[in-house]
């Protein structure tokens, strides 16, 4: 009996405590869906593995408000259709405290209503444009641009000292490039560009050999594409075999893709001449983002995904120390708590400090246009040092200037 | 067959009073997130067997008709606004028209060809979509709710309950059907259409009728697609997993009678949902295609015939003891 | 932006495009023209082909070479499933009609996601010494890839079309084809000749996934944009021509290039889907049909 009655005070002692224990370690719950697979798969692996760093360094740091991260994270596929249901799961089975946008607009897009409609704060991730109809006031987008002019300016310019004055538009009818599209249209008209082809594909289109020739036929200065990776790859391929004719200058501009670092392996010397966009290239500097490279390759090489993780992941990294300061300072998980702090103040992370628009996008652009030189085929290490993508704009980090015309520049 | 008839009243008021009960009290919303693709296959499910299980003709197009449902609703919402009953009748009137038009289209093809050419509708409906830029093209448009009315407490319950009236509305018609002359119409040409033809039953008009009626609820099933998901894009709007699912349900459950649908539609859907939930949202599609092939192989009736079988089988046990 | 010599690019590039689905399209036409069987599941067997050749060529091997050696294992496997389709479905009767089809439609399925299971959703590619260059004629710069595709092509599509025609065996399938009961009764046993060519139409098909790799990636949906194309190609040559299929392919190849050209990608799609209902709704006996 006596035996029995003790075991029942500390069964009883024990069930009292641990709630109090239990809560007191109750983790953070952070979700996403992140796409892992389909065409933006290949950033998304490195993107993600760059978020797992941030919750492993703050739970080595001992958690945010004294509890650990819990990380959620689902494959969207980067197909629309499943990130509503999968970050409705994440809010009403996984019932987390936080949510990340997926990287990339295509899957952002849709939860931007539902987000809205339950009021929560969202992180975007490399993502455009896409609270352009919705408005939502509590949405903070990490991504080097804002308009579209911050994409094509310095295409642009870099046209105009060319002499170009025909223009060519090539876009994926999804909603980044349609996003991108439309603004680059205006933009285009107002620098005096005449556009001479002007073509929107279907996303699943694999066979692009009609669409360049059609573009050659019209003889264009200046190809603007805005593609995402599977057609980034497949364009260029293209170009590679057919050729797009000796009149075009520049091409280029907003093709997604071209940034992952297998891409740029297996496309080797076809790359050359194109004039692309990007978000970090060797060279460029940000405070701490060469520590954390030398990181991140090391756990790259074990998990088997881009072992550069130039272009997504510093940028995740610091959606992780935004989402931390906020926290921090305001010792809250209140979204609305939370959205006030991000919205007036300035953020310090590895890429540099950040400051956001009422409308969630950066205050100040940070969108680099390189072009590809002297790329070969199938080594990897070339792109480790500068001088494989040499920066033409913005001028602050300007390292060369362009060579055309585009032909010209491909040998 | 009297008492039968009010027993199906009482029995769909239940089923309606069990889910207003339900959007009241239940509080977590992922249940009535995932109830409603049950329920809306449920429609769909009874839907086609208006034409493929009564009638005997395989329409592979049920995609088709869902997506032009959904895409209705999206021009209502940007043209006009109105809320989502109107929204589900136009749709309903254009699917209506729509399965008319096909019907007269197709159904003069034998088997196969009329089940390929309903593929392609789906097909050419989708690429007119894909370049109808103002209902978003093959981007997709976003779909903002408007705020809930009462007694509801949020969007996602009263979508539960409207789809859930709209299946008992599609049954209830599916029984009618079965049980009057469109159907005694209807199974006479499945089983032969030369001899229904030479004994006088119109079979172009019985066909037709039976077409469109059955797009007309296809299509009032993808009406509340916009709202449910506030995104909607041509790929996943007239993906071909919407008519193999049809397809499956009632084979599945039994294509004789108006029950099957219903049993298929929320057996297989159900397990779609936990196996969406719990392992992957592929696996549940490789649930449709296995399910349908075991069952299109080994039990060709259905359950419902599987029942039916135990019910006479049991019957003669019992008579073979007694003697 | 229309041009005479953007069209000739068009017309030819249609032209070797569309060799190519004659040969994808021509096991349908046994399978289906021929044997009636209700096949939809062949454009999924031709992605099916296509992943083995791509799994093939990881360890190195040429995927032409590995197209080949794909042929006997798809000979069983058709050969196979023809006997399971057989027992189950044809010898009960006219309903078995619905269900057959039905079948096939849960074999596509299951096929397509089992891709998905063990490949994932990304676009796989093949490299080869031919893909990726172009030949130069005049002004005309050819891909390679796709001459080579078009030469294969060409030869398999010949080739089963003269072995229908003048082998005895071949023979043996026309006329089971035209009538079974006479060949019954001639002392040849209709079932194994329909078996055998069911299992050389999959075999063929093998070859045709290895050159829709060698075109351009692949991914496991694809199976849904080559039903229209297939289902088009044999309903426009007609059921059971087998030199029709050629012809078919080609105007295929060609209409789809020049929508393409002028009216652009968006409408593509559904070139191949429409000229099939012009076809049904016209002709349905297709141009060269018995």
């Amino acid at each position: 009996m006596k035996l029995v009655r003790a075991m029942v005070v500390v069964l009883g002692a024990m069930l009292c405590a641990a709630p109090g224990a239990v809560l007191g370690q109750q983790p953070v719950k952070i979700g996403m869906s992140m796409p892992q697979t389909g065409t933006l798969g290949g950033g998304g692996q490195a993107a993600l593995l760059a978020l797992r760093m941030w919750v492993d360094d703050v739970n080595a740091k001992g958690g945010l408000l004294g509890r650990k991260i819990e990380f959620i994270v689902y494959d969207d596929q980067t197909n629309p259709a499943l990130t509503p249901g999968i970050y409705t799961k994440l809010l009403d089975v996984d019932k987390v405290d936080l949510i990340i946008a997926p990287y990339g607009t295509v899957p952002t897009a849709p939860i931007m209503p539902l987000v809205k409609q339950r009021g929560l704060l969202l992180m975007g991730n490399f993502s455009f444009q896409v609270n352009r109809t919705v408005k939502h006031d509590m949405w903070f987008n990490n991504s080097p641009w804002n308009d579209a002019s911050s994409w094509s300016d310095g295409f642009f310019q870099a046209g105009q000292k060319l002499g170009a004055k025909t223009i060519a538009f090539l876009a994926a009818d999804q909603e980044f490039a349609q996003n991108l599209a439309n603004g680059a249209r205006d933009l285009a008209q107002k620098a005096g560009l005449t556009t001479v082809y002007n073509q929107n594909y279907p996303p699943a289109t694999v066979d692009f050999s009609a669409m360049i020739r059609a573009v050659r036929a019209a003889k264009p200065d200046l190809v603007f594409v805005m593609s995402y990776p599977n057609d980034s790859v497949a364009i260029v391929r293209a170009v590679n075999e057919i050729g797009v004719g000796d009149s075009v200058k520049l091409f280029g501009g907003g093709m997604v893709g071209l940034q992952f670092t297998p891409n740029m392996v297996s496309l080797g010397k076809s790359l050359n001449g194109i004039v692309n966009y990007n978000s970090y290239v060797p060279g460029m500097k940000y405070p701490g983002i060469e520590d954390f490279l030398a990181r991140y390759a090391k756990r790259a090489a074990e998990a088997k995904v881009d072992p550069l993780g130039f272009y997504l992941p510093p940028f995740n990294y610091a959606i992780g120390q935004m989402l931390e300061q906020a926290i921090t300072a305001t010792k809250s998980l209140d979204h609305k708590v939370l959205a006030n702090y991000l919205r007036t103040n300035e953020m310090k992370t590895i890429v540099g400090p950040i400051r956001f628009r009422a409308d969630g996008e950066w205050a100040n652009a940070r969108v680099v246009q390189a072009q590809f030189r002297g790329v070969v085929d199938k080594n990897l290490d070339q792109f480790r040092q500068p001088g494989k993508q040499v920066v033409l704009y913005p001028d602050q980090y300007k390292t060369g200037d362009v060579i055309a015309p585009f032909e010209k520049a491909r040998k | 067959m009297k008492p039968q008839r009010y027993g199906f009243w009482v029995g769909a008021a239940a089923v309606l009073g069990l889910a207003a009960l339900a959007a009241a009290t239940i509080r977590n919303e992922y249940y009535f997130f995932a109830a409603y693709v049950v329920v809306q296959f449920v429609v769909l499910a009874t839907a086609w067997n208006i034409l493929g299980g009564y009638a005997g003709y395989v329409n592979f197009g049920t995609s088709a008709f869902f997506g032009v449902g959904a895409y209705i609703a999206v021009m209502m919402i940007k043209a006009t606004g109105l809320p989502l009953g109107l929204q589900i009748l136009a749709a309903a009137a254009v699917g209506g028209a729509l399965g008319f038009g096909v019907g007269l289209l197709t159904l003069r093809l034998r088997g196969i060809f009329f089940s390929i050419a309903t593929v392609a509708i789906t097909i050419i409906l989708e690429t007119a979509v894909i370049n109808w830029r103002y209902v978003g093209g093959a981007t997709g448009i976003q779909i903002l709710r408007p705020p809930v009315t009462e007694p509801f407490e949020s969007y996602i319950k009263m979508l539960f309950v409207a789809v859930v009236l709209l299946a008992i509305v599609a049954v209830a018609i599916a029984r009618y059907i079965e049980t009057s002359w469109l159907g005694r119409g209807l199974r006479a040409i499945r089983d032969n259409e030369e001899a229904a033809e030479c004994s006088g039953v119109p079979t172009l008009k019985l066909k037709l009728l039976a077409c469109t009626i059955s797009g007309a609820l296809m299509s009032a099933a993808g009406a509340p697609l916009a709202m449910y998901q506030s995104f909607v894009e041509p790929a996943s709007a007239f993906n071909l997993t919407y008519s193999v699912s049809a397809l499956a349900m009632p084979i599945i459950g039994g294509t004789a009678h108006w029950l099957g649908p219903v049993i298929g539609a929320v057996l297989l859907g159900t397990v779609q949902q936990v196996v969406t939930v719990t392992v992957s949202s592929e696996l549940n599609v490789l649930v449709v295609g296995v399910l349908l092939v075991l069952f299109v192989v080994a039990a060709p009736e259905g359950i419902v015939g599987l029942a039916r079988k135990l019910r006479l089988r049991l019957r003669s046990r019992s008579g073979a003891g007694n003697s | 932006m229309f041009s005479l010599d953007l069209l000739r690019d068009a017309v030819v590039f249609g032209l070797l495009v569309g060799c190519f689905y004659a040969a994808v399209s021509i096991g349908l036409s046994v399978a289906f023209g021929l044997l009636d069987v209700p096949h939809i599941a062949h454009p999924a067997f031709l992605v099916l082909g296509s992943y083995c050749t791509y799994l093939l060529c990881q360890y190195g091997w040429d995927p032409i070479l590995a197209g080949i050696a794909l042929m006997p294992v798809f000979m069983l496997l058709g050969m196979a499933v023809y006997r399971f389709y057989y027992v189950t479905f044809e010898k009960r009767g006219t309903e078995a009609g619905v269900r057959g089809l039905a079948f096939f439609f849960g074999v596509v399925f299951i096929i397509e996601v089992g891709l998905v299971l063990v490949f994932g959703v990304d676009q796989r590619l093949v490299e080869a010494d031919y893909i990726g260059k172009s030949l130069t004629i005049g002004d005309m710069r050819l891909p390679l890839r796709l001459i080579v595709a078009f030469g294969v092509a060409l030869v398999l599509t010949v080739g089963l079309t003269l072995y229908l025609s003048k082998t005895f065996t071949g023979r043996a399938i026309k006329a089971v084809a035209q009538d079974e009961a006479a060949l019954r009764l001639m002392g040849a046993n209709p079932v194994r000749i329909k078996q055998w060519a069911f299992g050389i139409a999959t075999a063929v098909t093998a070859l045709a996934g290895a050159l829709l790799i060698i075109v351009g990636p692949v991914e496991p949906t694809m199976d849904r944009v080559y039903i229209g194309r297939t289902f088009c190609v044999v309903v426009l040559a007609g059921l059971g021509s087998m030199s029709g299929t050629l012809v078919a392919g080609l105007i295929l190849g060609v209409s789809e290039t020049i929508v393409l050209t002028l009216l652009g990608a968006s409408w593509a799609p559904a070139v191949s889907f429409g000229l099939l209902l012009v076809m049904l709704g016209i002709r349905p006996q297709g141009l060269f049909g018995r």
